[in-house]
């Protein structure tokens, strides 16, 4: 990752601006709980860990106490040491096991913090000769990197034997370095100009030499001066990859600081007091090898803060402090992390989508930006309505793009889901480690979600005119379709509500012609109880039962409660079902049908079926048809009963 | 239509309109005033007695019938040479329609002896008929009783004149069989997909073009969506695919496909072009005049401008609000955005039609003759009838056998239960009715020695592939 232009050789941020910051719509924000820790100065030295995201403070040396403090684990851990000199570093291994200390350029000390383990300190020299430590970097809870001017050496902590083990070394000249501990990856800067970056990767025990690649120079550089700094270099991890592709486009000068928030590249800018934010999955434009990147959002302040008035003084409820923001004694750290080494605070940085959504008024670059966020869920789903209501009530097309977009992001998680689900059925999950559940991110916005917090919502309102309404519901179901998703049947309720709200019967009608709603035995239910509104849907449910084909039973129902008493025979017979059907519930039919011949037909239909199972006409005590016997003879005669045939 | 058979020389002459009337008993109740109830007379040059005499009859006739059957009053005459037809589509206004029976003409001792086939004409059919002159008269003019609020008994006489006086000249009274009847619509098939794009595509050019009060889409003279009631779409449907499409066929056919594109260069290449309204849009002196329809007569009573573009097989009808005229710039921005979109869209559904048909199979199907109807959705299928021509739509079977088609149809609408009838015509012909619910479904077999059984099994196959997907008891 490059930036341009070059920025100085000064300290970035410093100095104070008096840029004017966006008014409305700060999209970024320091977060509401800092850690707070005793400002530096010249007894209290403050270290800050990137790895760990801890501060360190370290009053006289240690002797009189450090207190490490972190955004994450809220207890403040408070310990002594001996003061053995000024301290230069100080950082814990990974989960606070083993606390490392560097007050020499030849060695650094160490101590553990694991229970019932040797509390004596014990001391690890470099190997290197006239090598000077540059400084160190855990990469696992019991493995170090020690940095040195002239090349690195990995180290196997033992802490019950209070003695290191060196796994390997390798030579190298170096400028400086970073570590970026969510990819355990040191990046070295060597050769005269310091612009060829040499990087290592780090995992459990090994040590492997990546390409190195050179950093474009922008200015013919004089010789023999170190060109680039690591001021000019951040590294951190966006989704994972970490590639040199991406040009950022700041059309400014001036001094830099970069954060990483929510993979998004935030620029602070000191003279204008300013940030811009890039994402880089956004398109922008390709030159073939690289993308050259616009900022997705205009320039803004972050968000004024308000520092609480410290300690007991709360009780006295002074009103707080406003913080001087983009001061000079801000420090950045990657990813996300800006210190105040004077006030004392440290934040990490946060990105608000709430404001962007105002900012960016291209519905469709919105949500390409909003589904790229970790928290992105309800502003979403927000932005849906809103698009769906006066005053800003969106075109069709516009909602056609964001429901495409949304969709297509559904679609992924659901195939992902689908062809996991297929390895583990197949029983290959053993034989594949790597395989895991597809995470679902807040940016998969299921039918559920839409349905309960836009679309209900935009139908019970009322407000639109029922054409849009209407239009809204088909332009989801068609993007649904057309990624390939099943709808889920209360959509369909949703659509069949509206029309049937205004009348719409034919519109239903012609939907239901082509299929577009989905048959399902809940929507046939429902045609059903519209037949008495709208007399063809008795057809359309019929014909949707019949296709489903699993609704048989409800079908002959359905004609029996109309007293369509042989239909419903013919059907049963139709498809094969008619020797196991209850002759009681058909003569039942037959006689409320007030129609003696139709029951005369019904009945010997029965004693046919009797003859041909039994080999008698007669019905059988099991069969509960007493009663429509007695009917039978009442209405037609003794004599007009079926005689056993007998051969 | 001329069949040549028997001994000598024999000819049959073809059903034909004798005459064709409107009146209105209550306009002239007075002796000596009867001319006045009549508002219009077709052929006009029948002298003015005779008129009088003929309307009188059938007023009289009504009137007999109607102490019969109060509500129910007669709906035709038979007489050896003619029927009469008698319709009350508003009250106290009579549409009567006598067309001659069928005649054949035979040749004895050198001179001609005609004799009247009087059993030959089917009432449901030509009742039909001469409904369909009103539905149609009513769409492009309103009610007989909104022109007399508008401007008496003689706005009303002039918008008759004008209608009937062609339209009556387009009846082939000699071709009406069962689908006059129905008056369906002819469906066009189509996946869901494809649909749901045709509905977003119609919403958005509603939403574009936001006079646009309803919309309907046709491709290949098929219906695809009406955002039209039933009725007013049925009688519309008759309109364009027995009149405006087929008066646009000819044009298209000889390659001249998109006359205004051609001068337009640099304009987005599509194929639309309107079929109402304006033939050139450079032409600033184009008029944007566009028929004008009724439609929801019974409650809102809506007249509309009715827009027909069309691209490729694709046709889109956009109906406005008769009070805002479109003006050119209208009919321009219409053609902007309706023209390329509705392209793709025609070529997208002719692809799509394309694949689902190889999937189908559908060419390899058995080739029944039949035709199909549902009363639900007015949805009509034949394979026995050509392709409509402006003329006539021809059905590819005897005459013969049409009429038992519409024989049993007149069965089946005197009974509400479902029904089946197989008749065995001449000539190795098997001609098998069934009714379902609200469908109804007519085939005709042609098989050397067939029993019932066997014409049975064939219906039953048919039903099986072209009728798998509906409710439709066998």
């Amino acid at each position: 990752m490059s930036r341009e232009p070059p920025p100085g050789e000064d300290e970035a941020p410093g100095g104070g601006g008096g840029g004017r910051a966006g008014e409305g719509g700060c999209y970024l924000a320091l977060c509401a709980r800092p850690v707070h820790f005793e400002k530096a100065n010249p007894v209290n030295c403050v270290f800050f860990d990137e790895a760990n995201k801890q501060v360190f403070a370290v009053r006289s040396g240690g002797a009189t106490g450090v207190v490490v403090k972190g955004l994450e684990d809220r207890n403040p851990i408070s310990f002594r040491m001996e003061d053995k000199g000024e301290v230069k570093c100080i950082k814990f291994s990974l989960g606070n096991k083993i606390l490392a200390v560097q007050r020499t350029l030849k060695s650094v000390d160490f101590l553990n913090f694991i229970p019932d383990s040797p509390q004596l300190e014990y001391t690890q020299e470099c190997k290197t000769k006239n090598a000077n430590i540059l400084g160190f970097c855990w990469t696992s809870s019991t493995e170090i990197v020690f940095i040195t001017d002239q090349g690195i050496e990995f180290y196997q902590v033992l802490p019950e034997k209070r003695s290191l083990k060196l796994l390997k070394n390798q030579s190298i000249n170096v400028n400086w370095y970073m570590y970026c501990p969510e990819s355990s990856v040191i990046l070295l800067s060597t050769t005269v100009l310091g612009n060829v970056l040499q990087p290592f990767y780090f995992k459990s025990g090994t040590m492997s030499k990546l390409s190195k690649f050179e950093i474009e120079l922008p200015a013919a550089p004089k010789s023999s001066k170190l060109s680039l700094s690591e001021r000019d270099i951040a590294m951190a991890t966006i989704e994972g990859s970490c590639k040199k592709t991406h040009i950022l486009k700041l059309n400014r000068t001036g001094k830099f600081a970069l954060n990483v928030v929510d993979n998004l590249v935030v620029v602070h800018h000191q003279d204008t007091e300013t940030s811009v934010i890039f994402d880089i999955k956004l398109k922008g434009e390709f030159d073939g090898s690289t993308t050259i990147h616009q900022f997705v959002l205009p320039p803004r302040s972050i968000q004024p803060y308000q520092i609480p008035v410290a300690g007991p003084a709360s009780v006295t409820s002074q009103s707080p402090v406003p913080c001087k923001l983009y001061s000079s004694s801000w420090i950045v750290f990657q990813p996300d992390i800006i210190i105040s080494a004077s006030e004392g605070y440290l934040w990490s940085l946060q990105v608000k989508l709430e404001p962007v959504v105002n900012l960016l008024l291209d519905k469709g670059k919105l949500m390409d930006f909003l589904l790229q966020r970790k928290e992105c869920k309800m502003v979403i789903l927000s932005v849906c309505s809103q698009m769906l209501s006066e005053p800003e009530r969106g075109s069709l097309s516009v909602i056609a793009t964001v429901f495409d977009k949304l969709n297509h992001e559904y679609k992924k998680y659901l195939e992902a889901e689908q062809s996991y689900t297929m390895v583990v059925e197949a029983g290959l999950s053993r034989s594949n480690p790597l395989l895991k559940r597809p995470v679902r991110t807040q940016a998969v916005i299921d039918q559920s979600d839409m349905y309960t917090h836009v679309l209900s919502v935009f139908t019970e309102k009322k407000e639109a005119p029922h054409k849009f309404t209407i239009a809204v519901l088909m332009e989801y179901i068609r993007s649904l379709n057309q990624f390939q998703i099943a709808v889920q049947h209360y959509l369909y309720e949703l659509v069949i509500k509206t029309l049937v709200q205004h009348n719409l019967f034919y519109m239903l009608h012609q939907f239901l012609q082509y299929h577009v709603l989905s048959d399902s035995k809940p929507l046939a239910c429902l045609l059903l109880s519209l037949e008495s509104i709208y007399p063809p849907a008795h057809q359309l449910s019929l014909d949707m039962l019949k296709r489903l084909s699993t609704a048989n039973d409800e079908i002959v129902e359905v004609l029996l409660s109309k007293h369509q008493v042989l239909a419903a025979l013919r059907f049963i017979r139709g498809i094969g079902g008619h020797d196991s059907i209850s002759a009681r519930k058909f003569l039942d039919a037959a006689k409320q049908a007030e129609d003696d011949m139709l029951f005369y037909t019904i009945f010997r239909f029965f004693e046919q079926r009797n003859q041909r199972l039994r080999g008698n006409p007669s019905f059988t005590p099991g069969e509960h048809c007493e009663e429509h016997v007695t009917f039978f003879k009442q209405v037609f005669g003794e004599q007009a009963l079926m005689k056993p045939t007998t051969f | 239509m001329a069949t040549a058979g028997g001994a000598g020389q024999e000819k049959q002459l073809a059903p034909t309109l004798l005459s064709f009337f409107i009146y209105n008993p209550k306009l002239g109740p007075k002796e000596g005033e009867e001319e006045k109830k009549i508002l219009f007379y077709h052929p006009n040059e029948v002298e003015k007695n005779e008129k009088i005499r003929n309307v009188g009859l059938c007023e009289a006739i009504v009137q007999f019938t109607r102490t019969f059957s109060p509500t129910k009053p007669a709906k035709s005459l038979h007489t050896q040479k003619n029927r009469q037809f008698f319709h009350e589509p508003e009250e106290n206004f009579w549409m009567v329609m006598v067309v001659r029976n069928p005649i054949i003409e035979k040749h004895k001792d050198g001179k001609p002896v005609y004799e009247y086939q009087e059993e030959e004409l089917l009432d449901k059919v030509y009742s039909s008929v001469l409904q369909q002159c009103y539905s149609m008269y009513k769409l492009f003019n309103g009610t007989f009783l909104k022109a007399m609020e508008d401007g008496g008994v003689k706005v009303l006489k002039e918008r008759l004149e004008k209608f009937f006086h062609r339209y009556l000249q387009t009846l082939h009274l000699q071709s009406c069989d069962l689908l006059d009847v129905f008056c369906g619509i002819s469906f066009f098939p189509l996946d869901k997909m494809t649909y749901l794009k045709i509905q977003s595509f119609i919403n958005r050019m509603e939403e574009s073009l936001n006079i646009v009060k309803y919309t309907a889409f046709l491709y290949n003279d098929q219906l695809i969506w009406s955002g039209l009631e039933q009725d007013d779409m049925r009688i519309l449907y008759k309109y364009l695919t027995t009149s405006l499409f087929p008066r646009h066929m000819e044009p298209e056919l000889a390659g001249r496909d998109s006359p205004i594109r051609a001068e337009m260069p640099g304009n987005l290449q599509h194929y639309g072009r309107f079929l109402t309204g304006p033939l050139n849009l450079n032409d600033p002196e184009a008029k944007c005049r566009f028929p004008k329809i009724f439609v929801n007569t019974d409650d809102t009573y809506e007249e509309l401008h009715l827009i027909v573009y069309k691209a490729m097989s694709a046709a889109v009808c956009f109906m406005i609000d008769a009070s805002i005229p479109p003006t050119l710039e209208f009919c321009r921005k219409l053609d902007s955005i309706v023209g390329p979109q509705l392209t793709v869209l025609a070529s997208d559904i002719c692809e799509q039609y394309n694949i689902n048909k190889r999937i189908s199979g559908a060419e390899k199907e058995p080739q029944f003759k039949f035709i199909y109807f549902n009363h639900m959705n007015l949805a009509e299928k034949s394979t026995i009838h050509m392709r409509k021509t402006p003329s006539v739509s021809l059905a590819s079977v005897h005459p013969d056998l049409m009429k038992i088609l519409g024989d049993i149809n007149s069965d089946f609408s005197r009974v509400d239960e479902d029904e089946e009838i197989i008749v065995k015509a001449m000539s190795d012909y098997w001609v098998v009715g069934k009714k379902s619910d609200q469908r109804e479904l007519y085939v005709i077999l042609n098989q050397k020695n067939a029993n019932l059984i066997e014409v049975n099994e064939e219906v039953k196959k048919l039903c099986a592939t072209q009728f798998n997907n509906i409710f439709f008891l066998d």
